[in-house]
């Protein structure tokens, strides 16, 4: 085989992988890419049921509802325009509380109550999710 | 006093980092010795003033001298001193000297040791160093100055995020530094190579050793994460496909794929522009991964710091490095004259699938880590890339690659028939049929991915200690041990990851002291709660009795709090058997007195932590190998 043949082989083999790959991040992408919404989002376009997205907000004052099974907790997210309610069936995490940021990972079920799966609660009291820092001052701004 | 001289110490390195720069550039260039004589006493001279700046920050940090901000701001007497003393690298500041400290090292551990390039070349490749560690040293200097003074001083500092309160800290960011800053070595051997038109064995065996210690660091440092992020977080998940966690993968895919490469180049000379542009990539991998980390963009225990100056210094850097990089690169390509010939059936042709199969692992994970960032920048679109992208697009990929695995190690150098190689997989072929079948009668509901990833560990197990065959075990190069060991850690990370995602037990409840649950082949009792104290934390400890069989244990899981700064944490209590790991956590009371717990059982869970640690294992006898026989090579040169 000549060295240019081996070359062209080469070449065309990494361009077959590398359109390959990008093909299958296209298609996973576009069904797998989890959408981050704030409760003002939520109520404004409608987000199907059964869809893969976060939910982003304040836990509202005076939401926090446990269930009689004992882990399952309820409540409400905020971004002072539009209100989620939530439900979670796992341990909170260790800085899930009212009046502060959180990000559920989920999805909304018919009755538009947002099913989580997952809990992000802000790492220690200096740090807020930019994500929700940003619903924040959105909603702030609304509000003005 | 420290601090001004801590300063000082800086600003003079970055002055020499850019004598070194403009020395050995304007000396090659002009051809002028005396110039070109400098270079390597200024890169020896830049490592200890760098050495001396970041030894005074350490001296700031255990003495808790609040009038330095960065101090006042992470640190806090009452610490124990190992968290004051690895506290100095848990910010940004800290880290980013720790950084530009190791990487001055590194260039003068060039400068000291290697002998075997060419002159010029080893000039060209420490201006490369040194220009890299300009970039580093402005960023410091004008962006995040660690010794900034606060007045007036504070009378406590706000501590140290209790999540970092552990003593992992104190090697998991050096562990990964190194390993980003050994493949900035790669990369400067590989600027400094196409420089002066040197691509050849040669510049690949000055560059290997650089490589494999990176990689083997990479490996060791992803492998104590995820096992920092299994215990410490208490989710009972090993990998998150987390964008931080991405920023150490990428790097280390590219540098596994480096590694192979520059093999092919030292010992076959082949793959010459390909090695070269690999190192290129490896190298831009780190600098995303510093991006990614250390800008702040990214909601994560390593963001320390929110300031869009700083992340965009990172990304003009980040631009200016790789696009340079590649201008270079596409300059000087066609100078790389072409290296010896293989056929596609061959070790080489193996290798070179590996490479591609590994640079699309690599481009699709950048792609989901960097998508969410792109897209919200550009349509302000927040969107998350999670786990089920990544299983879904790089998954199939590992399991093809696992199977090139399987018959690359078994091939010819060269050229070779592949009806040869029948004979050659037969044992391998048979022990993933012989998984198959056991895994299809055991556990017939099993998922595809684990199915596969269990079937085809076996196979990779088989078919790499298929070269020590018919060997003399004695008289084996170190070298081969190296790839044997490596491959099967391998194969055995891959057999923990599946039986854990396959054979799980999970049990969530609100328990009261007293009563017993179940959770695989334990039953666990639930028998009291009690108050505990630290040295700067309280926390509710649970007691739970563990029994199997005759045998019982007693575990603990705590639910700390931190007071400064105040912050709660979950110590989840880990208990490994032979046959896997408990893990209980204890969760939050309810007025009804009940308590929630949430109980795994992960069969075979540890292989996974193993398996990385054999990876290493294996590169770290590979690098002892190559020295060894590099030095006699060298000592025989020197008699003849």
């Amino acid at each position: 085989m000549k060295a240019k043949h081996q070359r062209l082989i080469l070449l065309l083999l990494a361009v077959v992988a590398m359109i390959g790959a990008v093909l299958l991040a296209m298609s996973a992408l576009k069904d797998q890419a989890a959408y981050f919404y704030t409760p003002s989002d939520a109520a404004r376009e409608h987000v199907e049921p059964g869809r893969a997205v976060r939910l982003g907000g304040m836990v509202a004052d005076k939401s926090i509802v446990h269930d009689p099974d004992g882990v399952t907790t309820r409540f409400v997210v905020t971004d002072g325009a539009s209100t989620v309610a939530v439900r979670f069936t796992g341990i909170t995490p260790d800085l899930f509380k009212e009046n502060s940021g959180v990000v559920a990972e989920g999805a909304f079920e018919q009755d538009g109550t947002f099913v989580a799966t997952n809990i992000l609660a802000k790492h220690d009291e200096r740090y807020m999710p930019p994500q929700v820092a940003g619903a924040m001052h959105e909603s702030k701004s609304l509000e003005k | 006093m420290i601090a001004e001289a801590g300063l000082a110490a800086l600003w003079l390195s970055a002055a020499l980092a850019a004598l070194q720069l403009v020395l050995g550039a304007v000396g090659l260039r002009g051809g002028r010795e005396d110039m070109l004589a400098a270079v390597r006493p200024i890169a020896l001279a830049q490592a200890v003033l760098t050495v001396l700046a970041f030894v005074l920050l350490i001296v700031l940090f255990l003495r808790v001298d609040l009038s330095v901000a960065l101090v006042a701001a992470n640190d806090h007497s009452a610490k124990p001193w190992l968290y004051k003393f690895a506290g100095t690298w848990g910010n940004h500041e800290g880290s980013m000297l720790m950084w530009v400290t190791i990487l001055a090292v590194a260039g003068a551990a060039v400068a000291l040791l290697e002998r075997r390039l060419e002159d010029r070349t080893l000039i060209a490749t420490l201006a490369a160093q040194a220009a890299i560690g300009l970039g580093f040293y402005g960023f410091l200097l004008f962006a995040s100055n660690p010794f900034a003074r606060l007045d007036p001083a504070p009378a406590e500092g706000q501590g140290l995020n209790p999540l970092l309160q552990d003593p992992g800290l104190a090697f998991h960011p050096p562990t990964l530094y190194l390993g980003y800053v050994g493949l900035s070595v790669a990369f400067s051997f590989a600027v400094g190579a196409l420089v002066t038109r040197d691509v050849g064995p040669a510049f690949a065996r000055a560059m290997r050793p650089w490589v494999l210690g990176a990689w083997i660091l990479l490996t060791l440092g992803i492998t104590a994460g995820s096992y920092w992020a299994y215990y410490e977080l208490g989710w009972g998940g090993w990998w998150f496909w987390d964008p931080v966690e991405n920023a150490s993968l990428m790097p280390w895919l590219a540098a596994t794929a480096l590694l192979h490469s520059v093999t092919v180049l030292a010992t076959r000379d082949g793959l010459r522009a390909w090695t070269v542009m690999l190192a290129v990539v490896a190298f831009s991998m780190s600098m995303v991964g510093t991006f990614l980390v250390r800008s702040g963009i990214l909601t994560s225990v390593h963001a320390f710091a929110v300031d869009p100056r700083r992340g965009g210094f990172i990304l003009v850097l980040l631009a200016l490095y790789i696009g340079g990089a590649l201008a270079l690169f596409a300059a000087r390509v066609g100078t790389v004259r072409e290296g010896s010939r293989f056929d596609p059936v061959s070790r080489e042709g193996a290798l070179v699938i590996n490479n591609l199969l590994l640079t699309a692992i690599l481009g699709i994970v950048l792609v989901g880590t960097l998508y969410p960032l792109a897209a919200e920048s550009l349509t302000g679109e927040k969107l998350s890339v999670g786990p089920p992208y990544f299983n879904a697009a790089a998954g199939p990929l590992a399991l093809i690659l696992m199977v090139v695995m399987v018959i690359g190690p078994l091939l010819r150098w060269r050229r070779d028939e592949l009806r040869n190689l029948a004979g050659r997989i037969a044992l391998p072929c048979l022990l993933a049929s012989l998984a198959l079948l056991a895994v299809v009668l055991l556990a017939p509901d099993i998922s595809i991915l684990p199915l596969l990833g269990l079937v085809f560990a076996a196979g990779v197990a088989a078919a790499s200690i298929a070269p020590l065959w018919k060997r003399n075990l004695r008289r084996t190069p170190l070298f081969i041990w190296g790839m044997v060991i490596s491959h099967l850690g391998i194969a055995v990370s891959v057999a923990g990851m599946a039986s854990e995602s396959a054979f799980t037990r999970e049990r969530l409840v609100a328990a009261r002291i007293g009563e017993t649950e179940q959770v695989g082949p334990y039953s666990v009792r639930f028998d009291a709660v009690t108050p505990v104290a630290g040295p700067n934390w309280t926390a509710i400890e649970g007691t739970l009795t563990a029994m199997r069989g005759d045998t019982s244990f007693e575990l603990k899981p705590e639910a700390r709090a931190f007071w400064a700064p105040p912050t709660e944490t979950n110590e989840a209590a880990i208990r490994t058997a032979l046959d896997g790991q408990l893990y209980v956590v204890l969760g939050k009371s309810d007025e009804q007195g009940r308590w929630q717990l949430r109980l795994w059982w992960k069969p075979f869970v540890t292989l996974i932590w193993a398996g990385g640690a054999m990876i290493a294992l294996g590169g770290a006898l590979a690098l002892i190998g190559r020295l060894r026989r590099e030095r006699k090579a060298a000592l025989r040169e020197a008699w003849a």
